[in-house]
């Protein structure tokens, strides 16, 4: 492991002398870390690309773990995306009434969903379900050595359990975003039109007119992206699992913090670089 | 050590292990391994805890890279190897963990079936019979659709064992295969490993620090210590070697009755 030595400061140096050195263990050991990290992601990411290409396909693989992430997720989504447009169509519905704009309440909703909410909230709970799963599992399997004995049986462990993870969360992501913003704006016409009998038609007709192929593009680049993020930091916090049961526990937590801080950090980013390369229509 | 250029294939030596150095860190564990592995032999690795002797399988089937030295395979140095090129050399190996490694997400059968599945174009049916096969050959009749949870220690291994063996590779090296079993399991471990070794003629690596077991079934052994190997013989060579670390090794490890016993049988 990337870990600076004390080593400027021998015992019985002066007090100031200790300190520098303190300092600087205390400061570039998580810079090191956190590098050495995203290399391993780097190095992971482009053999499980190298992999993908190369015999033996793996069907098998691929199927599960698309059944895993997309299958898997789907209650989970509907029922956050129901309860997430359900109650962002409660708060727009009484702010946008206050400045009699209740027409915009069925287009703010809906481009909320599409561009921010499905994409972001779908990665955090993709991060939740499966990214920790994924950690958990490679991590256990090389704690236990099963990744070890895959290589002496000429498996490549990265073809057999990466590569499908992360081609499945790219693939899957978008999906289950388009689900989510499906659920969501379900919520939202259930409370603004149904329940706070905000007008069908007002709702409908300005969605129609605001929303368009640009706005759901947004979303879909964003989700395929976060599905890229969430599944490589959960395959490299497992992968190179150390340090026993206590490790696994480790590089669960940390898959799911580092996916969430990566995902939300990024979105802005990301809807910022979108933003500039298809200047908006709108 | 032979002096025989290392790169012939030899008939007699399988493995030849030259110079082999690793490191973690600062922690020097591989200090100028040399190794003779001889073909169709049971070789046995011994050595106290923490001594390096599961590092140096792992990188005799290319599991970790060496920082400096050679490993050659039928004449092959496989140091320089990649991955790809790697598992071409590992389809001569088979390896049984010391802790089995067996993969929890599929029942003993499945274990048993994976290198028939990646390696051969056999039907289903025939796999299944050669997997039943093997799984008898080691008394676990019935085992097949247990999960791995639910197997003990010993079943652990044996099911290791037949996953190891299944393809009938050339070398099997087994890490501690006994270490933590009962006697009695201990001695049926020994015997499968005599067995197999006899049956298939395979080249056996075995790694132990188990000197009952070690004497009863070595015919060879080398003391790995310090990161070098120290000693090196037949076991009646080992027994008759002054070599002061040896002798401590061998007589505090329990077994002294039996090796002393063993000693004056042999001896005459
Ligand atoms: N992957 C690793 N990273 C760091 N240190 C390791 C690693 N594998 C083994 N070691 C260290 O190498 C030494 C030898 O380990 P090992 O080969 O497992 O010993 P043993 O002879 O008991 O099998 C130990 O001190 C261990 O801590
Ligand atoms: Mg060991």
């Amino acid at each position: 492991m990337a870990q600076p030595r004390s080593d400027i400061a021998p015992k019985g140096s002066p007090w100031w002398l200790r300190l520098v050195d303190s300092f600087w263990v205390q400061l570039l050991g998580p810079i090191l870390k956190g590098l050495e990290t995203f290399g391993h992601m780097l190095v992971l990411l482009s053999q499980a690309t190298y992999w993908l290409f190369r015999r033996p396909f793996r069907w098998r693989e691929h199927l599960a773990a698309l059944d895993f992430i997309g299958v898997g997720s789907l209650s989970i989504i509907v029922l956050v995306g129901l309860f997430t447009g359900a109650a962002f169509s409660l708060q727009v519905t009484d702010t946008f009434r206050t400045f009699g704009m209740e027409s915009y309440i069925g287009a703010m909703v809906t481009l909320a969903l599409v561009r921010e909410l499905a994409p972001v909230l779908t990665a955090l709970m993709v991060t939740a379900r499966a990214g920790s799963a994924m950690a958990t599992e490679l991590g256990s399997m090389r704690i236990t050595e099963q990744i070890d004995a895959l290589r002496t049986m000429a498996v490549s462990p990265v073809q057999y359990l990466v590569t499908p993870r992360i081609l499945a969360s790219v693939l899957m992501m978008p999906l289950l975003t388009m689900v989510f913003t499906f659920a969501g704006m379900l919520g939202a016409y259930f409370v603004a039109v149904i329940l706070l009998e905000v007008d069908h038609g007002l709702f409908v007709a300005e969605t129609e007119w605001m929303v368009d192929a640009y706005d759901i593009k947004i979303g879909l680049i964003k989700a395929a992206i976060f599905g890229l993020v969430l599944s490589s930091i959960g395959c490299q916090q497992g992968f190179f699992a150390e340090g026993g049961a206590k490790g696994v526990g480790r590089a669960t937590t940390r898959a799911v913090v580092y996916s969430c801080v990566t995902i939300l950090m990024l979105d802005y980013f990301v809807g910022d670089i979108l933003l500039i390369i298809y200047e908006s229509p709108t | 050590m032979s002096e025989i250029d290392p790169t012939l294939r030899d008939e007699q030596y399988q493995l030849r292990v030259r110079d082999l150095h690793k490191s973690f860190g600062s922690h020097h564990v591989l200090r100028g391994v040399d190794l003779d592995i001889e073909r169709h032999k049971i070789n046995i690795i011994i050595g106290g805890s923490g001594q390096g002797k599961s590092v140096l399988c792992k990188h005799l089937m290319g599991l970790l890279k060496p920082d400096r030295g050679a490993i050659y395979v039928d004449g092959e140095d496989i140091v320089p190897l990649d991955e790809v090129a790697m598992n071409r050399v590992r389809r001569k190996f088979g390896m049984l963990f010391q802790h089995a490694a067996l993969f929890d997400s599929m029942t003993v059968e499945e274990n048993v079936a994976f290198p028939l599945r990646e390696h051969t174009r056999l039907s289903r049916k025939k796999i299944r019979e050669l997997v039943t096969d093997k799984l008898e050959l080691l008394g676990l009749r019935n085992a097949e659709q247990k999960m791995t949870s639910e197997l003990s220690g010993g079943m652990a291994k044996r099911v290791g064992l037949a996953r190891a063996i299944v393809l009938e590779p050339e070398i099997l090296i087994y890490d501690e295969p006994t270490t933590g079993l009962d006697p009695i399991a201990t001695k049926n471990v020994d015997n499968m490993i005599a067995e197999t070794a006899r049956r298939l003629g395979v080249t056996s690596i075995v790694i132990s620090h188990d000197m009952a077991s070690t004497f009863r079934i070595a015919d060879h052994i080398f003391m790995l210590q310090g990161g070098r190997i120290v000693a090196s013989g037949t076991p009646g060579e080992i027994l008759r070697s002054d070599n002061p670390d040896l002798r401590l090794f061998v007589e505090t490890s329990g077994a002294v009755k039996f090796t002393q016993g063993r000693a004056r049988g042999g001896l005459g």
